[in-house]
């Protein structure tokens, strides 16, 4: 095989204030050959999206070139002139970036942009371009190829503008395809979808391409080669098969480890019997809610419908779904940032207040909300010992002394060493404020924690901690966990009961080992299925799944009648599932599913 | 950071990467420090400069100052006189010295517009932080109306008139005094301080930390005095510069079209106005004060132009609109 | 979908005049005492005041004056001028006004025509290359002009051009028959002082706009797929940047109310706003009302017409799913 890319001792430097260099890749060296997949695999600040762009001979505003070459079939692109440089791209390397919706013109139409580069470049002629253009549309398969090109980029959905880059890029026809995270920021149904496209695509187009990602998993099913790195130097370099099955350095082991299982049943914890009493600590009874109230009670967008749900004291549990499914609305809900237009809450089996103006401070203090991101969750003029006494003080009345040795425990209990307390949240890292965020929620002593989505805008290996130092948590202090996440392997690996909410409605809910054993939801079934496994060919395999080909990438629509998932369903009865609500099916032990079929119809 | 990472836990070779910029200071370029310098400068003439001026605002100059020696003209022009030792910059239309009224004036005009532009803050910051908190009156537990609604209709209306417009209606109907001049230019300022403070309000009010602090139980008062203040007091220190620099020209423009400090009180904007005759004859009285305004108004420019520059730009954008 | 944002837009202007009518009718009559008091001053019989009032309206409570006043303006009725009413032959506002709206409308369409193409190009330029020596010039400069007084600008103007170099008149009085280049030579001075107050705000708004859409990923995107440079910013960042400079010009033509009432006192130019001055200065409250009205509401409309540009150049509204 011909070498295509050939990447040499490359350097690239950040120029500082000061005008000194600060080095981001510190020479790094791999080869693209005709026709292969490399993928750089690394996590934030590992410069892999920086090596990727120098392939079409940029680096991002503030960084330069400071050493080596990139060799495109032999020629050197740092060096190479601009207007040399610009009949490279899109026309000899094409780039598709991490977000479609950012980087589409809101002002042109979606098949000028998709052309604009083989006509610009004298490729292919308008009329050929649009042509090819719809072919690409087809390969991805796109609706419509037809009128596509004629709508505008707010007009399409997310997964199909992230299939319309794939197409922008091939459009050139281009030797090398540079994709940046083209998947991170999908639901896991939408993301094996476009992965599929991809896969296809490419093979069909015969390019090569480099894959820019941080999911071991995703890299497993697309690469050829894997280069992993960290901090700007590569740790380990071989072959998608070698890495994925014998990893040899120890951070590519840390990574690896660091990636959950697939979903199965037996992985959730159990709740130690010794916290249980006789009234659940939290119960969520027949919630409705949604935005913009209006005058007669109810809301114009509904985004939770008559939802159930219930926690015995010193259980986690795991509310999953995808994005708009409304899990986040519930949450606001029992933390009373949201009243419900029907329904209430229980703590301790007393009724809560819906608002949380009106309730007492007692009743703030056992339910606890961790927030997502804790980079927004505390505030940037507060040092850490503020930000944890304060709870101390409002709730337990400590105050001096006390107050400082629970915020050195607090501290402890969540693995950062004591001299934080003197720190701002800046000078933290992402984990470590995530760290700050988990003990700013237990220095209240809550009954029940809410955490929403808390790790998932962190490493991979950073996520793992806090999931172990949540596991521990939980066994020290008995505190009733909600664990809300769209990553089903995380709320699998952590959670003893599972609730799986689609668009506003429970599907699902039952302990962890019989959500996660058939007889399965089809929803459930779809979910479980979509999580990429860390083995080459897993996604050949799921996309020949009946669920797989009958739910990818729909929108999910919030439906006042019938079930939601009607229009995805492999196993829907027309005119029964999109007119009536399903029944809600009791298979015992608790373990409920909301459907029309049967039990001895339900997947396998 | 990373260092005392390692050290306190040296089995953990691959931890996260530190992902927090260490915190960087404002760096003034030479235009920001000269800046500083003639703000400097003027803030110390505001409080002695009447003290050192050559003679007195009011004063007329003598004619026997400009007798040329040997000449044997007794009684010289005083009016006009070109900048010479005697009178350093000249004297006005009416034969005073300029250089004596610009140290006179500065104190009324960069007092009356320092008062003005901290009664504008006064008011827009307390009813913008207000508004964006969501204050709401409130009977029974009905909402009656919100204080949002209300004063954002009101501040647009007021902010549809041109403020020079809303200056002359309102001075043509109650006449011009230094009191009502700074009520006037507090009030007519206040509706932008209340538009910026509202947005920058309303941009913490949503932030998690403070939703954080509203779940734990706080009440109002300690949402906007620990949470919302310290994030907006930056921005906003910056943007009182800007103002600053607004009312600055507003009240000189209006002394200019002589509805402003009324004589014989000195103050730049109509020092402009009273020696505009002199133009013709190419005397530089009308000049001066002009850019003794334009020193002041440039340097308070040139430095939010660079902490402004520094602080990612977010407040330029403010700025212009 | 458009047609509702616009119609929104349109009843907002719509409420807004209306309340800026109140704020304008309660400004001219917040003045203790009345009108009727004033104009008889000592020749003021019971009898011949009450008669006055009779014949003004004054007899009537607030709201119904206010609304007898709206009912004149929208008619095209703005009552009669002080000057003269006393004596009994009193000159209808419309009158008065009619030939200075011609004047100034003369002097801000030059200004408009001339300015906004110049400073559209310079601005864009700038953006072109940023960080250039030439970028450098044209901020610095800009920022500079934005931050002093307008009259030193027309003082400035008048001393190099009419004193020192004796090309133009440093009044730009009209007689009303100037033909060509008299009219041209009469118009240079308020128009060039003019031009250059306000291309500074377009030109730095303008850059700033382009700016932003150049460091948007949509043009990162542009660069990657190899589009030469004229292209991406005469296609994929101007029709993104052209909504935002629409508003930014219609914004400033609304600006360059408040630098008329400067320009036309200096150069005595026989506008409505150096008429809204004379009015001020005499207190002729019902002409300065009716002046008030002309620019607020014109005011308004340009507004207004900023906010549909950025309506109609946004592609969501105009696409809509």
């Amino acid at each position: 095989m011909s070498i295509l890319l050939e990447v040499d001792d490359l350097k690239i430097s950040a120029r500082k204030d000061d005008d000194s260099l600060l080095p981001i890749v510190k020479g790094v060296s791999f080869k693209v050959a005709r026709g292969e997949v490399v993928a750089l695999i690394g996590e934030s600040g590992s410069g892999k999206t920086t090596i990727a762009l120098s392939a079409l001979g940029y680096t991002k505003p503030g960084l330069e070139f400071d050493g080596g070459e990139v060799r495109l079939e032999g020629e050197d692109v740092i060096t190479m002139r601009s207007d040399h440089l610009r009949s490279l791209r899109g026309q000899r390397v094409a780039y598709l970036a991490q977000s479609a919706a950012a980087t589409f013109n809101p002002a042109l139409t979606i098949g000028e942009q998709v052309t604009e580069s083989s006509v610009l470049h004298g490729i292919l002629s308008k009329e050929q371009a649009h042509e090819r253009a719809k072919v690409l549309y087809q390969a991805l398969e796109l609706p419509d190829p037809e009128r596509l090109g004629r709508r505008y980029p707010h007009q399409v959905s997310g997964g199909q503008l992230q299939r319309l880059m794939a197409a922008m890029a091939l459009c050139g026809k281009p030797d090398l395809l540079v994709l940046d995270e083209p998947t991170t920021a999908l639901d896991v149904t939408t993301q094996i979808e476009v992965l599929k496209s991809f896969k296809s695509v490419i093979k069909q187009e015969g390019s090569s391409a480099i894959y820019v990602t941080h999911d071991l998993s995703v890299v497993a099913q697309i690469a050829d080669h894997i280069v992993v790195l960290y901090a700007g130097e590569v740790q380990e370099y071989g072959t998608a098969e070698q890495i994925v099955s014998h990893p040899t350095h120890d951070y590519t082991r840390r990574l690896m480890h660091a990636v959950r299982p697939p979903p199965a049943a037996g992985q959730g914890d159990k709740t130690s019997s010794e916290h249980k009493r006789q009234a659940p600590a939290l119960e969520v009874r027949n919630i409705t809610a949604g935005y913009g109230r209006k005058r007669d009670g109810t809301t114009m967008v509904t985004v939770l419908r008559s939802v159930n749900v219930s926690i015995e004291r010193g259980q986690s549990i795991g509310v999953i779904g995808e994005s708009g499914c409304g899990k986040s609305t519930l949450a606001r809900v029992v933390a009373g940032l949201l009243p419900p237009t029907e329904g209430e809450v229980l703590l301790d089996g007393q009724e809560l207040n819906p608002a949380l103006a009106q309730r007492s401070r007692n009743e703030l203090q056992k339910v606890q909300f961790v927030f997502q991101m804790a980079d927004t969750a505390l505030n940037p003029k507060q040092r850490i010992d503020r930000i944890l006494g304060r709870p101390l003080e409002f709730y337990l009345g400590l105050k001096g002394k006390e107050k400082r040795q629970r915020v050195g425990e607090l501290l402890e209990m969540v693995e950062l060493p004591p001299e934080f307390a003197g720190r701002y949240p800046e000078e933290l890292s992402g984990g470590q404020k995530q760290r700050v965020n988990l003990a700013r929620a237990l220095a209240a002593s809550p009954e029940v924690l809410l955490c929403d989505e808390v790790i998932s805008a962190l490493d991979s290996i950073v996520g793992a901690n806090v999931i172990d130092l949540l596991r521990r948590l939980r066994q020290q202090t008995g505190v009733s966990f909600v664990f809300i996440s769209h990553d089903l392997s995380t709320v699998a690996s952590f959670a003893d009961e599972i609730v799986v909410l689609y668009a506003g409605r429970v599907v699902e809910k039952g302990s962890t080992d019989r959500v996660l054993s058939p007889p399965y939801h089809p929803y459930t079934r779809l979910l479980i299925s979509s999580v990429p496994e860390l083995r080459v060919g897993w996604l050949e395999e799921a996309m020949q799944t009946q669920e797989a080909q009958a739910g990818i990438d729909r929108l999910v629509t919030l439906t006042e009648i019938g079930c939601p998932f009607f229009d995805r369903c492999p196993l829907a009865i027309k005119d029964t599932c999109d007119q009536e609500a399903p029944p809600i099916r009791d298979l015992g032990e608790g373990h409920l599913i909301s459907c029309h079929r049967p039990e001895s119809e339900f997947l396998h | 950071m990373s260092e005392t990472q390692k050290s306190m836990n040296p089995s953990r070779q691959f931890d996260e990467l530190p992902d927090a910029p260490p915190k960087r200071k404002i760096r003034l370029s030479w235009a920001g420090k000269i800046g500083i310098a003639v703000l400097v400068f003027w803030a110390i003439m505001v409080v002695i400069g009447p003290s050192i001026a050559p003679y007195h605002e009011a004063e007329f100059l003598e004619e026997s100052l400009f007798i040329v020696p040997g000449s044997d003209e007794k009684y010289p022009d005083t009016d006009f006189q070109p900048p010479s030792r005697i009178v350093l910059l000249g004297s006005d239309y009416m034969g005073r010295d300029t250089l004596s009224r610009i140290l006179f004036g500065a104190r009324t005009t960069i007092g009356i517009s320092f008062i003005a532009t901290i009664l504008a803050y006064l008011i827009g910051v307390t009813l913008g932080i207000a508004a964006a908190v969501g204050y709401r009156f409130e009977y029974r537990g009905f909402t009656i109306i919100e204080l949002d609604t209300v004063l954002s209709r009101l501040n647009d209306a007021l902010l549809s008139i041109p403020s020079i417009m809303l200056g002359l209606v309102m001075i043509a109907a109650l006449g011009s005094t230094i009191p009502l001049l700074i009520f006037l230019t507090g009030i007519i300022y206040a509706a932008s301080v209340f538009r910026i403070a509202r947005s920058l309000g309303q941009e913490v009010m949503v932030s998690d930390f403070v939703e954080a602090a509203r779940v734990r139980g706080e009440g109002l008062w300690w949402i906007i005095t620990r949470e919302i203040l310290p994030n907006v007091a930056m921005p906003l220190a910056t943007d009182f510069g800007l103002r600053f620099v607004w009312v600055i020209l507003f009240i000189s423009a209006l002394s200019f079209l002589g509805l402003g400090v009324q004589p014989p009180m000195s103050d730049w904007g109509s020092m402009v106005k009273e020696n505009l005759p002199g133009l013709i004859y190419g005397s530089v009285a009308p000049l001066i004060p002009s850019l003794a305004i334009a020193t002041l108004t440039i340097s308070v420019n040139m430095i939010v132009d660079d902490i402004s520059a520094q602080t990612g730009g977010k407040l330029a954008k403010r700025m212009i609109s | 979908m458009i047609w509702r944002a616009l119609f929104g837009r349109l009843c907002i202007s719509v409420v807004t005049l209306f309340v800026v009518s109140v704020l304008i009718f309660i400004g001219t009559n917040l003045l203790p005492g009345d009108v009727a008091q004033i104009l008889l001053g000592q020749m003021a019989t019971p009898d011949s005041l009450a008669a006055l009032q009779a014949k003004l309206g004054m007899d009537q409570a607030a709201h119904v004056r206010y609304f007898m006043w709206l009912r004149d303006v929208a008619t095209g009725d703005l009552g009669f001028s002080k000057a003269g009413l006393g004596a009994g032959n009193a000159t209808p506002i419309v009158q008065i006004i009619e030939p200075r709206i011609f004047n100034t409308l003369q002097l801000t369409s030059m200004v408009a025509v001339i300015a906004i193409p110049v400073a559209l190009f310079l601005g864009l330029l700038a953006a072109m290359h940023p960080g250039t020596r030439l970028d450098r010039t044209i901020t610095f400069s800009t920022l500079n002009l934005i931050s002093v007084p307008d009259f030193l600008v027309a003082t400035f103007l008048v001393l190099v051009f009419a004193v020192y170099l004796g090309w133009l008149p440093s009044i730009a009085y009209l007689r009303g028959d100037e033909t060509g280049w008299g009219l041209i030579r009469a118009l240079a001075m308020p128009t060039l002082t003019l031009m250059i107050i306000v291309s500074a705000q377009i030109i730095r708004m303008t850059r700033a706009t382009v700016l932003n859409v150049m460091s948007s990923p949509y043009v990162e995107m542009a660069i990657l797929k190899g589009v030469p440079r004229r292209r991406i910013i005469l296609r994929h960042a101007l029709l993104n940047a052209i909504g935002p400079i629409v508003n930014v010009i219609a914004l400033n033509l609304a600006w360059l109310v408040g630098g008329v009432v400067i320009v036309e006192q200096i150069f005595a130019y026989p506008g409505l706003a150096k008429l809204m001055i004379d009015a001020v200065l005499v207190r002729d409250l019902p002409l300065v009302q009716a002046c008030a009205m002309i620019f607020c509401a014109s005011y308004v409309v340009l507004i207004f017409i900023a906010d549909m540009a950025s309506i109609l150049s946004n592609p969501r509204l105009r696409y809509p799913k």
